[in-house]
């Protein structure tokens, strides 16, 4: 089977199971929402627009942050990790699946999310919405990796986050900058991340699944 | 001493310690490793 | 006594011990650092005094940025040639990384205090580099804690430090595009090009701290390579 077949083979498993499962996309979908809820409480009055955009980027990192733990539950509960890791692909393909059904919750979740802040906030202008389609990408490229190292890991739940938040200061940094209409070096940035960092982690997820 | 000068020794102070104490955790790692030589040793001359 | 001594390296092969050369050159270099420091640069016309902490929290940065950098060559080392021995390599020089890292921070901070009144600054380019390094790496350590030794904790760890220095430089973009947006504080740091003098004193303290470098990494290197002989004896024995 072709490279792409295989990708969106896998893909489509995971999204099948999802969709019969039902548990990780409406969980994000009520974290997002309950989250820009408490940002209203903490944000003082006279806060601003721009404030409440920086905001937005907190809960998108945290839902995202929810989405990928749950990426690798069930190949970690059944056992099913070593099974995939021998079959007969380039183990890439196994990132990129995971990825690409990340993504696809991710932005399920935000087709709620981002109308949900137009609503409670201010206006979604167009770079925001590009900003967060490019975050995106990043997150769920670098989030799946990191998502694979800590299957091994004891403290999986806890080690995800550590891993993750450091790496996402670049996403926050683009994305707010963007929201805010500081220019569109950010959206720049942001690709440049993507793209290096996606290619890092095609590179090396090969690595990261296989013991020898 | 001028606040100046407090503020710059503390700054080479902090680097001199660090490494004082890095010598130190080494110097109890050496002292664990010689008793875990010598307890190897002496199983050793019992097995004869 | 010779100052090079043989030591067998623990697969077997027979390699000069240079510890004794390093250390060595370490206490010279950093003796001379530190006289040139407070004996012959010249005073700082604006600063006065506590530009003199510049001497030491620059060459601390510098050498952190070799310590992380060392440590993912030596990762990629591992993955790619698989090197015996290039994973613990690649640990010890990200654990000095840290060490040099933590001490660029408190340095830095002690600095700022000086300078602005303030024990953190924002708008300190470095200071915030290496927080996100300091968060970044000290993940390193926890990741490599809740793993079980073995090949895959080497190979995870490894890729981890390679997306280190693939961090450094985005990080420090994202930095820079960041002061666009958060609220400047306006706070300078003063100084013209530095004279020959205070060059030529800043290039000894660097080759100090690399030279520190040079001898902490090889001590705690030996000490974990000790430690792994020892366990190998002791299962032999059991």
């Amino acid at each position: 089977m072709s490279y792409v077949g295989d990708v969106a083979t896998l893909a489509r498993k995971d999204l099948l199971l999802e969709l019969r499962a039902k548990e990780t996309l409406p969980a994000m979908v009520i974290f997002v929402v309950a989250s820009l809820t408490i940002f209203h409480f903490a944000l003082p009055t006279g806060s601003g627009e721009v404030a409440a955009k920086g905001m937005l980027w907190v809960a998108l990192v945290f839902t995202a942050l929810l989405g990928l733990n749950r990426a690798f539950v069930a190949e970690r509960e059944q056992g099913v990790m070593d099974a995939l890791v021998l079959a007969p692909t380039d183990r890439s393909a196994i990132w990129a699946a995971k990825s690409i059904a990340v993504l696809a919750y991710l932005v399920a979740a935000e087709v709620v999310a981002l109308p949900a802040f137009a609503l409670f906030f201010s206006g979604l202008d167009g770079a925001t919405v590009a900003a967060v389609a490019l975050a995106d990408i990043g997150i769920c490229t670098v989030g799946t990796l990191l998502g694979a190292m800590a299957v091994a890991a004891r403290a999986r739940e806890l080690v995800l986050p550590l891993l993750f938040l450091p790496l996402a200061i670049p996403i926050v940094v683009g994305g707010v900058g963007a929201s805010v209409g500081e220019g569109p070096r950010f959206l720049l940035f942001l690709a440049l991340y993507d793209a290096i960092f996606a290619l890092v982690a095609w590179a090396s997820f090969e690595y990261v699944v296989v013991e020898t | 001493m001028t606040a100046s000068e407090k503020y710059t020794a503390a700054a080479y102070l902090v680097v001199f310690v660090a490494v004082l104490a890095y010598v130190l955790i080494i110097a109890t790692k050496l002292q664990r490793l010689e008793r875990e030589v010598a307890e190897l040793v002496q199983r050793v001359r019992e097995r004869g | 006594m010779s100052v090079v001594t043989r030591r067998p390296d623990y697969d077997g092969r027979v390699t000069a011990n240079r510890l004794p050369l390093i250390a060595g050159a370490t206490v010279a270099a950093m003796a001379a650092a530190i006289a040139l420091v407070f004996f012959y640069a010249p005073e700082d016309a604006d600063q006065g005094l506590s530009q003199r902490i510049f001497y030491f929290h620059v060459p601390l940065a510098l050498t952190a940025y070799a310590c992380f950098g060392w440590g993912a060559w030596k990762a990629l080392r591992h993955l790619w040639k698989r090197v015996d021995g290039a994973d613990l390599e690649s640990y010890v020089a990200i654990h000095q990384g840290v060490i040099f890292g933590a001490l660029t921070l408190l340095t830095g901070s002690i600095w700022a205090r000086i300078s602005w009144g303030v024990w953190w600054s924002w708008s300190e380019d470095q200071l915030v580099m290496f927080l996100v390094l300091f968060l970044f790496y000290c993940a390193y350590f926890m990741l490599r804690f809740s793993l079980d030794a073995g090949p895959a904790r080497a190979n995870i760890c490894a890729v981890y430090a390679l997306f280190g220095v693939v961090l450094i430089p985005i990080s420090f973009l994202a930095i820079r595009l960041s002061k666009q947006f958060i609220h400047p504080v306006v706070f300078t740091r003063a100084g013209p090009q530095m004279t020959d003098s205070q060059f030529v004193t800043f290039c000894v303290a660097l080759f100090a701290m690399l030279a520190l470098f040079a001898t902490l990494y090889s001590v705690e290197l030996a000490g974990k390579r000790l430690d792994a002989r020892l366990r190998e004896l002791r299962e032999l024995l059991a």
